[in-house]
Order: C-alpha cells, then structure tokens, then sequence
C-alpha cells in the first residue's frame, strides 16, 4: 500500500497548519489552520490504520472530528465576544496583557 | 458498501459488536459528577434565577458526595488490586484513586473561592458551576485513562470547560484575551499532541498504553528489534510530550500562563494553575510510566531539558515581576520544572520518581491553592492584585497575613512546612539515580529553590514590615466559605509538613497498573 504518500500529505498538511497558527493575524484564519493539522491528524490515522489493518484508526479520527467541533465552536465564540467587544477579530491587536 | 474491506480487515474476523463488561462501582465517582453537572444545568434551565443561590452549595455537595465511591474503591482495591476495564483502557488502582481525590478536593476548594466572587461580580452564576464539574470530570476520567484515545478525550473534557471558564468576564478585555490565548495555546498543544499520537498509533498499531509500549522495542509484526521506525516514534513521542508541556506550562511552553492567569478571575486562575495543570501532568506520568516506559532513552534527555528550562527561565522571570498573580504564575512554571525532574531519571529509579511526582501534586495543590484564596481574600479590600497591594497585610489582617507567610514559605521549601517534602523527596529521587546528568540535575534544583525563596520572602517581608497603601486601616470582611478554603489548605499545608507520612504513606503508589 502507499502509506509514503499519505503520510506525506499529512505531513505538509500539519506544516502548513502550524504555519498558519504562528503567522496569521485574523482569527478566522488561525482556526482554520488549527483545523488543517487536526485534518492532517485524520488523515494519518485513517492511513495508519488501513496500513495496520485495524479499524482503531477510523475509530480515532471519528472521536478527533466530533471533539474538534466542539473546539471550534467554543472558538468562535471567543472570537465574536472579542469582535463584540473590539470591534476587530484581528489578534495583535489583542495585547493588553504584557509583563 | 462493504465497509470491512474498508478497514482493511479479512470479512472472516469481523465478530458481532458485544457490550464490554462495565464495572460500576469503579465508574461510580465519574457518574456521579456527571450527575450533578447535568442536574447543575437544568436546575439552571428550569428554575433560572430562583436557583441561583443553591448552584454552589449544589456543587459542593456533589463534589463530596464523589468522594464516597473513591473511598470505598481505596478500600476495595487494597484487597482485590487493580480494577481494569474496556482491555485496559480504564484503570483504577491505587495511583488513580489518589489523584480523583486530589482533583475532586481541590475542585471543593476552588467552588469555595468561588462562591461570594462569582456571586458578587457581574457574572453568570449557574453555568459557571455545571462547567466547573464537567471539567473536574475529565481530570478524574484522565487519571483512569491507560489508552491514546481515553487520555485525548479526558484531556479535551477538562480544557474546554476551562477555556470558557477563562472567559467568564465578559465585558472585560482583559479577560476575553486571557481566554483566547489560552484557547489558542490550548487548542495548538492539543493538536500537536495528536499528531504525535497518530505517529505512535502508526508505530504500534495499538492505542493501549501497555501494548504501545511493548512494541515500542520490538516490531508488533515480526518480533524484531526495533530500528526502521525509531525516528517516526521518537518523533511521536516529542510530539505528545510537547502537547502536554503546553498543559502543565512548562518553559519553553510556557508563555500564555502569566497572560491567561492575570487576565482570568481569581478562582479560575486557581483553579487552571492547580486542577488544571495536576491533569497534565497526570497524564505524562501515565503515558511515561505506561506508554513510553521501554524507551527511556527518548523521553529522558526530553524530560531533562524541559524541568531546567522551567526551573532556570520560570525563576529568573518571576524575580521581576510586580503584580502577585503573575509572581504565581512564573513561581508556577518553575514549579512544573520541579515535578517533571524525577521524570528525566524514572527509567531508572521509577518506584521513587512515582511517589516524589504523586506527594509533589497532592502538596502543590494544597499549598497554592491556599496563596490563591488569600490574594482573593486581600483583593476584596484593596481591588487589585499588584505585590504593592500586599504591603502592610499583618497590621489590617493578621490572619491572612500569618496564612501567606506558611504558603510562601511552604512553596519555597522552607522545613517544617509541607513544600519542604515535597522538594525534599524530589531531590532525593533525582541524586538517587546517581549519573551525571541526575547529579547535574540536582545541583540545578538545589540552587532554584534558593532563587525562589528570595521572590517569596520578599512578598512575607512586604506583608509584615512595609506599611499599609495610605495607612488605610479597615479590617477585611472574609465571607465564611473563603474562610473555610484557608482553614483546609493551611492545615493540609501544616499537617503534609509536620507529618509527612501522613501524605507518604497515600503516595507510595508502586508502579502504575496497565491493564
């Protein structure tokens, strides 16, 4: 089976994930790239598992996707308060905290 | 659709789904806090404000009727041994159950600090205590969990509620940007610690901790020594280590704590850097003790530099600091540095590094969490949690003065009190182990824990020798449920120190039951 080729796509997934996290200003945006890396998690788990012949790894990514749902809609619901409250979802404005 | 050919299972092996056996006396704790979470939330839903004045006392009182299972389980095991269930997914053994009574008492404690604060502030009053419960049931899921899958989805329960509750204020700024950068930091570790998971899934095949850690040596196919796939799971299991060092706010991870904590309420500042962080490191003893156990040549030298950067960056930076919540925050960090010491040594010395880790976190949460609910108790009169405010503390309020000093004391190691055994026995685990990095190891948690007491003593002589802000006199009303939080803690505090066996002899766990 091509388990290289899975493993790779997820490997650039994750870097670009990761990539997105640490450079994007727009809050929107950073969600979307912390969703890219846990799609990268699935793909390797549903990879590995077809490689290993266990349904374990359909089993995880089942319980990563409905766990980060649950994440990203607790996210968005930081990121209206803070539009609500500011007016903006960009999150270098967001330093009040420092020291 | 056939869809066990899209497993990738022969149609032969495919059996009919039969319900594990399910023990309830060892799910007992779990259901009963999930109980009152979900009776916390309609009570809320169905009598809305009337309700409001019983959500705390309801809370509490489910906390300790929690309690009443994790009893009878400590009694139950210490004859039959190990409860395992689901192929070893959930355990409950001894090192489970210390750690559920650890996180559901100072949950009681917290709902403490909390009752007058949430009550008086413009808050949401009931939901904040149905979230509380539902993430002190993911810790106590967490300290059962011997799986990939059980520890990400304890790990989950107990951040999201936590992240909201980082939140609570929310009208204010300071603390939506509390709770979006530890949502973010959060989120970020969580997802990194899955990578690495999907890694050592791939690795072994497996996601129980006990059948990943035997064939982290050996090919799970042919029974060969592991070499082909020794970056892919020494990659694996940075990644996951990671993950949780974001958790326990270990440097370099640590930069949203301080953030987080001086932006969030008083009680949930205690609650993250108590409950919260306890969890975290719950979980890397049991993916240490049971996952990784076999390749203490990956995680030890990972380990190592983790608890020096901790202790070295987390003192330096709170030398400097100005307001106390911060101080905690830094003081916190070192701190993590402190309990994962004894895990760059467990390869070798790992009964000792067990139990110095289990009276660490039993004594940690006592002693901080009794700072927490004497900077809250000081907050009320001076409304501001900058050091200056501590200034002259003895001569308005005696107690809380005398209250802080053994908690300052107390968390800088200072004998009799209970921090004293807690470093102590850390101290004695590392240099037990004996090389040169344990030794080197040692050195650097001795010359800490001197740093450290000079940023706490300089708060206890702020308290008793500067004078009171403006000379401003008036005593501190302290609300009856502050006053019992400080009433426990300090006499945990006291008691861990004059009698350590007190505490040592719950602690002395032995090795952590797999399954």
């Amino acid at each position: 089976m091509l388990l290289n080729q899975f493993l790779l796509l997820a490997a650039v997934l994750f870097c670009l994930g990761v990539y997105g996290v640490i450079t994007r200003k727009n809050g929107v945006m950073v969600l979307m790239s912390i969703e890219m890396i846990l799609n990268a998690v699935n793909i390797n788990l549903v990879a590995f598992g077809a490689f290993n012949g266990t349904p374990i790894g359909s089993v995880f990514a089942l319980f990563v996707i409905a766990v980060a749902a649950a994440e990203v809609g607790i996210g968005l619901a930081i990121v209206l308060l803070i539009y609500r409250n500011k007016k903006s979802i960009d999150f270098s404005e967001v330093d009040l905290l420092k020291g | 659709m056939d869809f066990t050919a899209l497993a990738g299972l022969p149609v032969a092996d495919v059996v009919a789904f039969t319900r594990p056996a399910i023990d309830w006396h060892a799910v007992a704790p779990e259901l009963i806090l999930l109980g009152f979470g979900a009776l916390l939330t309609l009570i809320d839903v169905i009598f809305l404000d009337r309700a409001k004045q019983y959500t705390a006392a309801l809370a509490g009182v489910g906390l300790l009727a929690t309690m009443v299972p994790i009893l009878t389980l400590a009694n139950d095991i210490s004859e039959t041994g190990p409860r395992v269930m689901f192929d070893g997914a959930f355990v409950v053994d001894e090192f489970a159950l210390i750690m559920k009574a650890v996180f559901i008492l100072s949950g009681y404690v917290v709902i403490l600090l909390s009752t007058n604060y949430i009550g008086e502030g413009d808050y949401w009053e009931s939901e904040y205590y149905g979230l509380m419960l539902s993430s002190i049931l993911g810790m106590v899921v967490m300290a059962s969990s011997r799986d990939l899958i059980s520890i990400f989805v304890a790990f989950e329960l107990l951040s999201i509620p936590s992240y909201m509750l980082a939140t609570w204020k929310k009208r204010s700024l300071e603390s939506n940007e509390a709770g979006l950068k530890y949502y973010l930091m959060g989120v970020f570790a969580s997802a990194i610690m899955l990578y690495g998971m999907s890694l050592l899934f791939g690795v072994s095949g497996e996601t129980i901790l006990t059948k990943v850690n035997a064939s982290l040596t050996s090919d799970p196919l042919t029974g060969d020594a592991l070499s082909s796939s020794t970056p892919i799971l020494t990659l694996g299991i940075i990644f996951v280590i990671v993950g949780f060092a974001f958790k326990v706010s270990a440097a370099p991870f640590h930069s949203w704590a301080p953030d987080t904590y001086s932006g969030a309420p008083i009680p949930v500042t205690a609650f993250l850097a108590v409950a919260s962080k306890i969890a975290g490191f719950v979980a890397l003893v049991q993916l240490v003790f049971v996952g990784f156990y076999a390749r203490a040549d990956v995680f030890q030298p990972l380990m190592w530099i983790l608890a020096a950067a901790s202790m070295i960056i987390g003192n330096l930076v709170a030398l400097r600091q100005t307001d106390i919540v911060r101080l905690m925050a830094y003081s916190g960090v070192a701190q993590a540095g402190f309990i994962l010491a004894p895990l760059a040594v467990a390869g070798d010395v790992g009964d000792q590094a067990l139990s110095s880790i289990v009276s660490y976190l039993a004594i940690y949460a006592a002693m901080n969490l009794g700072a927490f609910a004497v900077i809250l108790a000081a907050a009320r009169k001076t409304g501001s949690t900058s050091i200056e405010s501590m200034n002259g503390l003895f001569s308005y309020a005696p107690g809380l003065a005398v209250a802080m000093t053994i908690f300052m004391f107390a968390l800088a190691g200072i004998p009799p009190l209970g921090g004293w055994f807690a470093k102590f026995q850390i101290f004695f685990a590392v240099v037990e182990q004996g090389g040169t990095w344990a030794i080197l190891l040692g050195v650097l948690l001795a010359v800490n824990s001197v740093i450290a007491l000079y940023y706490y003593a300089a708060v206890a002589r702020r308290i008793w020798a500067d004078e009171a802000p403006n000379g401003d006199l008036t005593p501190i009303r302290i609300p009856a449920s502050l006053s019992a939080a400080l009433v426990l803690t300090v006499v945990a505090t006291l008691v861990f120190g004059f009698l350590p066996g007190s505490i040592s002899q719950f602690t002395d766990v032995g090795l952590i039951a797999g399954g």
